[in-house]
C-alpha cells in the first residue's frame, strides 16, 4: 500500500495469512489486511467471501486455523472476545444484542460492571461516563432513556457507544448500515468521522458501494475468501468495486412497464394494532394491493412496519379487515393465511425465517410444512423436500456446500437467499417483502430483484418494505410513508427523489 | 447476535447429530470413561475394580438375570420415551413419575373391577392408563399455555399431588383391599383375561419376560416414525429449535404445547403396564416408584434417540440387575448407583468431545483437500 510508505505509524490492525476453514469450506484464506491508524476502513465482497468470519476472528469469537494478527504492532492470539477487549476491539454485530426492557445506561455496564471495590454498581460514574463518551463524539444518547423506546439509529449509537465504554479504539461494525435509512446512514457516518478525529480506527462492512466510497479512507476486497485488492476510495467508481467483487456491473433496481391489474389480492382495512401498554403502534392502516402490484411502505425502522406486517401473517392480534382475494381472513391462523398463498420474507431471519440448527432441506419445509412437495398427507415427503431444496439453491444461487449442512453455516447473504427462494416457491398470491436484500451483495440483490419482477408479472402481489429507498423507488408501483403507525403519505415512485422520499419518512414533508 | 455455532444445550439434547462412525465413538467413550471412574472408586472403596466388573458381567449375563434386565429395560424405556418426547420440545416434563404412578392405580383399579374377553380387557387397561396418564400430564400443559407456568415448576407440584391422590385413593374405602396372605394393600387383582403372558424366549431359564415388550418396541417405533417422518413431529422439532421460527411458520405453538404434554403423559401412563399386567397383577404399596426420574437420566443417556434410548435402558437395567451380585461379595451395591451417574455424565463430556473432533476433524479433511490439488466442493463463494 501507497500510505505505508508515508505514514510513519504502526498499523492498527495487521492480519497476516489468516486461514480459517470450516467443514466444506474455507472461509478464510491466507488473508493479508493492514488498517491504518486513525482510517475508516471498508471491507467489501460478495455474500459468502469471508468477511464476518474474518471479522470474527479479529474480534476472538473465532480462532484461526493459521496467520497472524496484530495490533498495533504487537502479536496478539485472542481466545476469546474479553480478550480482543482489553486488546482495545470493540465489534458491534449487525443484529444489535441490546435488552429491550433495561435502560441504556443498565444496558452499556451490564456485564462491564467495574470488579473492584465491592458489590454495588457505581450508577452515578457510570451515567457521568456515558454522557461524557457521547458527548465527546456526539453520540446524543441519553443513559435513561428505555432501550425499547428507541429507533434503530439510536439503538446502534447505544451499541457503538457500549463498545468505546469498554475502551475500544479499533472498533468493528459487521453491515452497520443494512438496517439504516439514508439519513440516518449520514448521522452514523457523522459519528464515525467524528470517532475518527479522536483517532480511533473503524473497519466496517458493507454491501452499499456508494456508502463505502463517501466514508472510507482505505478498501480492501475479499473475494471467496482471500484478500484481492485493496483500493483508494478516491481512486475507483462504484462500478469498479463491483467489478472488483463479483465480475458483474452494478444492478439497478428499475421496475420498466407496469403489469398492476385491477383485481384486489390484499385489501386491508383500518388495521391498528396495540402494545400491551395499550400504545398504539399500527393505526388504522388501510391500503389495496392489485394483482401485479408491487406496493412499497417507505418509513424509518421502528414505525410501525414489523407489528404492520405481523398483523397480516396472523402472528399477532390486530383490529381491523384483512381480505386476500373475495374472503376475509382476519380471523384465521398463520398457517391457513400461508395455506392461502401468503408468502413471507420476515425482517429478522434467524428469528422468524430460519431453523439454524437444522439443514437446509428441513429449512426448506418450514412454514410450507402442509404443501407440497414437501409432504404428501401427514407424511413428510423427504425425498421431495429435498429435491426441491436442490432447485432453489441452484436458481437463487445459494452458496453452500451441499443441503445437508445447518442454515447457521451458511453466510447471511446466503441464508437470505434460501428464505426468498423457498417464500417464492409455490406461487404465492401475495408475498410479503420484509427487507428482501437484506444483506446480499450487488449481485444476489440483482437476481433477487428479477426474480420479484418476473413473478410481479404473473400476477403476484407483494407488499416491499425495505430501508433501501432506490430498492422502494425501483421496484414500488405505488409508495406510501408509514410514520409512528400510520400512513401519512402518498408518493409516486415515478417522480420521487430518495431526498424526498427521505425527508417524507421523517416527518418534514407531513404538512404537505 | 446468535452464534452460528450449535449450543451446548443443542448437542446435549441430541438435536445436533453426529454423523457415520463418529456417532458410535461417543457411546464408547464414554462407557470407557465412565468404567475408568468407577474403577477409581472401586479401588478407594477397597474393591478390586477388575473382579468386581467380572463378577457384576458374570452375574448379569446369566440366562435369568437376563430376562430379569430385558424386563426392567422394558418399563425404563417406555419411561425414557416419554421424557424425551418433552424434551424434543424443550419441554422438560419431570412429572413422568407421577403420570405413571397415578395411570397404574387407576388402570388396575379399572383393570380389576371388570370381566371383558381377554383382547378387550387388555386394550381396556392400556387406555385408561395412557388416558390417565395424559390428562394428568395436561394439566401441566395447559398451566403453562393459560397461565405461563412453567412446566418444570407444575410437574414438580403435580407429582406431589399425585403421591397423595395415590396414598388417598389406595385405601380400603376407596379402590383397595388387602391383598391375601400379608398386611400389604392394594387394587382388586386383575382378572386372567386382564393379563398378558410372559414369553420364555431365553434359552437356559424357566423365567419369563414381559409380554409388554413388545409394547416398548412399538412405542420406540411410533416415537420414531412420528417424529421424524410426520408433519407434526417436524412441528414439534421446529418448536423445539425455535419458537418465533416455528411461530411465523404457522405452528400454533400453545396447541403443541399441550398436545406434547399429552403424548408424553400417555407414554408415561403406558410405564407400569408391564409391570402390573405381567406380574403383580394389582398396584399395591410395594409397586415400583421412582421409575420416572430414571426415565430422564436414560433419556439423555440415549440422547433422546429411540435407538440410543433402548441402549440406555438395556445399559441401565443391566446394571441394576448385576447389582444384586455385589452384596454377596460383600461390596456395596451403591456402588452402582455411582455408575450410572458416572455413566450420565461421561456420556454428556463424551459427547461434547467428539463434536469437537468432528469439526477439527472436518478442517483437517478441506486442508489435506487442499493441499492435494483436489478443490474442496465450496471454496468460499465459488463462482
Ligand atoms: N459456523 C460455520 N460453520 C460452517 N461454515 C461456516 C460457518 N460460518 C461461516 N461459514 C462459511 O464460511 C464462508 C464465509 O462466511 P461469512 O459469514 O464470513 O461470509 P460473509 O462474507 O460475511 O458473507 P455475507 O455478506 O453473506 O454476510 C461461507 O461459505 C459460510 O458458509
Ligand atoms: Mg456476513
Amino acid at each position: 500500500m501507497e500510505e505505508a510508505v508515508i505514514s510513519t505509524s504502526t498499523p492498527a490492525v495487521e492480519l497476516a495469512g489468516i486461514t480459517k476453514r470450516f467443514p466444506g469450506v474455507v472461509a478464510n484464506r491466507d488473508i493479508a489486511l493492514a488498517v491504518e491508524q486513525g482510517h475508516v476502513h471498508a471491507i467489501v465482497g460478495e455474500n459468502g467471501a469471508g468477511k464476518s468470519t474474518l471479522m470474527k476472528i479479529l474480534y476472538g469469537m473465532q480462532r484461526p486455523d493459521e496467520g497472524e494478527i496484530r495490533v498495533n504492532g504487537a502479536a496478539v492470539a485472542f481466545r476469546s472476545p474479553s480478550d480482543a477487549i482489553s486488546a482495545g476491539i470493540g465489534m458491534v454485530h449487525q443484529h444489535f444484542m441490546l435488552a429491550d426492557n433495561l435502560t441504556v445506561l443498565e444496558n452499556v455496564v451490564l456485564g462491564s460492571e467495574p470488579r473492584k471495590g465491592g458489590i454495588a454498581i457505581d450508577f452515578g460514574a457510570a451515567r457521568k461516563k456515558i454522557k461524557q463518551i457521547s458527548d465527546t463524539y456526539s453520540l446524543g444518547v441519553d443513559p435513561d432513556a428505555l432501550v425499547e423506546d428507541l429507533g434503530v439509529g439510536a439503538r446502534q449509537r447505544v451499541e457503538i457507544l457500549k463498545v468505546l465504554y469498554r475502551g475500544a479504539r479499533i472498533l468493528i461494525l459487521d453491515e452497520p448500515t443494512a438496517v439504516l435509512v439514508p439519513h440516518e446512514v449520514d448521522e452514523l457516518f457523522g459519528n464515525l468521522r467524528e470517532l475518527v478525529r479522536e483517532g480511533l480506527t473503524i473497519i466496517f462492512i458493507s454491501h452499499k458501494l456508494d456508502e463505502v466510497l463517501s466514508v472510507a479512507d482505505a478498501i480492501t476486497v475479499i473475494r471467496r475468501g482471500t484478500t484481492v485488492a485493496s483500493v483508494d476510495p478516491k481512486a475507483v467508481t462504484a462500478r469498479q468495486l463491483a467489478e472488483l467483487m463479483v465480475g458483474s456491473e452494478l444492478p439497478s433496481p428499475e421496475t420498466r412497464e407496469s403489469t398492476v391489474t385491477d383485481v384486489v389480492a390484499l385489501s386491508v382495512r383500518n388495521l391498528s394494532v396495540h402494545s400491551p401498554d395499550e400504545r398504539c403502534i399500527v393505526d388504522g392502516v388501510t391500503f389495496d394491493i392489485r394483482k401485479g402490484e408491487v406496493l412499497g411502505i417507505a418509513g424509518v425502522e421502528g414505525n410501525g412496519q414489523a407489528e404492520l406486517v405481523e398483523a397480516i401473517m396472523g402472528m399477532r392480534p390486530a383490529e381491523g379487515e384483512i381480505r386476500l382475494g373475495e374472503e376475509d381472513i382476519s380471523a384465521w391462523s398463520t398457517l391457513r393465511r400461508r395455506e392461502a398463498g401468503v408468502g413471507y420474507i420476515p425482517e429478522d431471519r434467524h428469528r422468524h425465517g430460519l431453523l439454524l440448527e437444522a439443514p437446509l432441506w428441513e429449512n426448506r419445509i418450514l412454514g410450507h410444512q402442509t404443501r407440497r412437495p414437501n409432504v404428501k398427507g401427514p407424511w413428510i415427503d423427504r425425498a421431495g423436500a429435498r429435491a426441491d431444496t436442490r432447485r432453489i439453491v441452484e436458481q437463487y444461487d445459494v452458496r453452500t456446500p451441499g443441503i445437508d449442512v445447518d442454515a447457521a453455516a451458511l453466510s447471511g447473504g446466503n441464508q437470505q437467499k434460501l428464505i426468498v427462494g423457498r417464500e417464492m416457491s409455490g406461487d404465492p398470491v401475495f408475498l410479503i417483502a420484509s427487507h428482501p436484500t437484506r444483506g446480499v451483495d450487488v449481485g444476489a440483490q440483482a437476481a433477487i430483484w428479477d426474480h420479484l419482477r418476473a413473478a410481479r408479472a404473473a400476477g403476484l402481489a407483494v407488499l416491499l418494505i425495505s430501508a433501501d429507498l432506490d430498492e422502494l423507488i425501483g421496484l414500488s408501483d405505488t409508495l406510501k410513508v408509514i410514520l409512528r403507525g400510520r400512513i401519512v403519505a402518498d408518493v409516486d415512485p415515478q417522480n420521487v427523489t430518495p431526498e424526498q422520499l427521505g425527508s417524507a419518512m421523517t416527518g418534514a414533508g407531513e404538512a404537505a | 447476535m446468535k452464534s452460528a455455532e450449535s449450543s451446548f444445550a443443542d448437542r446435549l439434547l441430541g438435536r445436533v447429530r453426529l454423523t457415520g462412525l463418529l456417532s458410535l465413538a461417543a457411546p464408547l467413550l464414554a462407557i470407557v470413561f465412565a468404567g475408568l471412574i468407577t474403577s477409581v472408586v472401586l479401588l478407594v472403596s477397597g474393591d478390586p475394580p477388575l473382579e468386581t466388573l467380572g463378577v457384576m458381567a458374570d452375574y448379569g449375563t446369566q440366562p435369568r438375570s437376563i430376562v430379569l434386565m430385558l424386563n426392567y429395560a422394558t418399563t425404563y424405556y417406555l419411561s425414557a420415551v416419554a421424557v424425551a418426547i418433552g424434551f424434543r420440545m424443550n419441554l422438560f416434563n419431570i412429572g413422568v413419575d407421577g403420570q405413571y404412578r397415578l395411570a397404574a392405580l387407576v388402570a388396575a383399579a379399572v383393570g380389576g373391577a371388570v370381566t371383558l374377553p381377554a383382547p378387550l380387557h387388555i386394550a381396556l387397561i392400556l387406555l385408561v392408563a395412557m388416558l390417565v396418564g395424559a390428562g394428568w400430564a395436561s394439566i401441566a400443559g395447559l398451566l403453562k399455555v393459560k397461565r405461563g407456568v412453567s412446566e418444570v415448576i407444575s410437574t414438580i407440584m403435580l407429582n406431589a399431588i399425585a403421591t397423595a391422590l395415590g396414598a388417598w385413593l389406595l385405601n380400603k374405602e376407596r379402590l383397595a383391599v388387602e391383598v391375601a396372605g400379608s398386611n400389604n394393600i392394594g387394587t382388586k387383582p386383575i382378572p386372567e383375561s386382564g393379563r398378558v403372558a410372559g414369553m420364555a424366549i431365553i434359552p437356559g431359564t424357566e423365567a419369563k419376560v414381559f409380554g409388554l415388550i413388545i409394547l416398548a418396541v412399538v412405542v420406540g417405533v411410533g416415537y420414531h416414525v412420528l417424529l421424524s417422518r410426520t408433519r407434526f413431529g417436524f412441528d414439534l422439532r421446529a418448536t423445539g429449535r425455535s419458537e418465533s421460527a416455528a411461530v411465523a411458520s404457522g405452528v400454533n405453538v400453545k396447541k403443541m404445547v399441550v398436545t406434547a404434554m399429552i403424548l408424553s403423559g400417555a407414554a408415561a401412563g403406558l410405564i407400569g403396564m408391564p409391570q402390573l399386567l405381567g406380574s403383580s397383577y394389582s398396584y399395591s404399596l410395594d409397586f415400583p416408584t421412582g421409575l420416572g426420574f430414571t426415565g430422564i437420566a436414560i433419556a439423555l443417556l440415549g440422547r433422546n434417540h429411540p435407538v440410543g434410548i433402548a441402549f440406555g435402558a438395556l445399559l441401565w437395567a443391566f446394571l441394576d440387575t448385576s447389582s444384586s451380585i455385589l452384596q454377596l461379595h460383600e461390596i456395596s451395591p451403591e456402588i452402582v448407583a455411582i455408575m450410572q451417574g458416572t455413566i450420565v455424565l461421561s456420556v454428556i463430556i463424551a459427547y461434547e468431545l467428539v463434536h469437537r473432533y468432528q469439526i477439527t476433524a472436518e478442517q483437517r479433511r478441506v486442508s489435506k483437500e487442499l493441499a492435494g490439488g483436489t478443490p474442496p466442493r465450496v471454496e468460499g463463494a465459488s463462482a
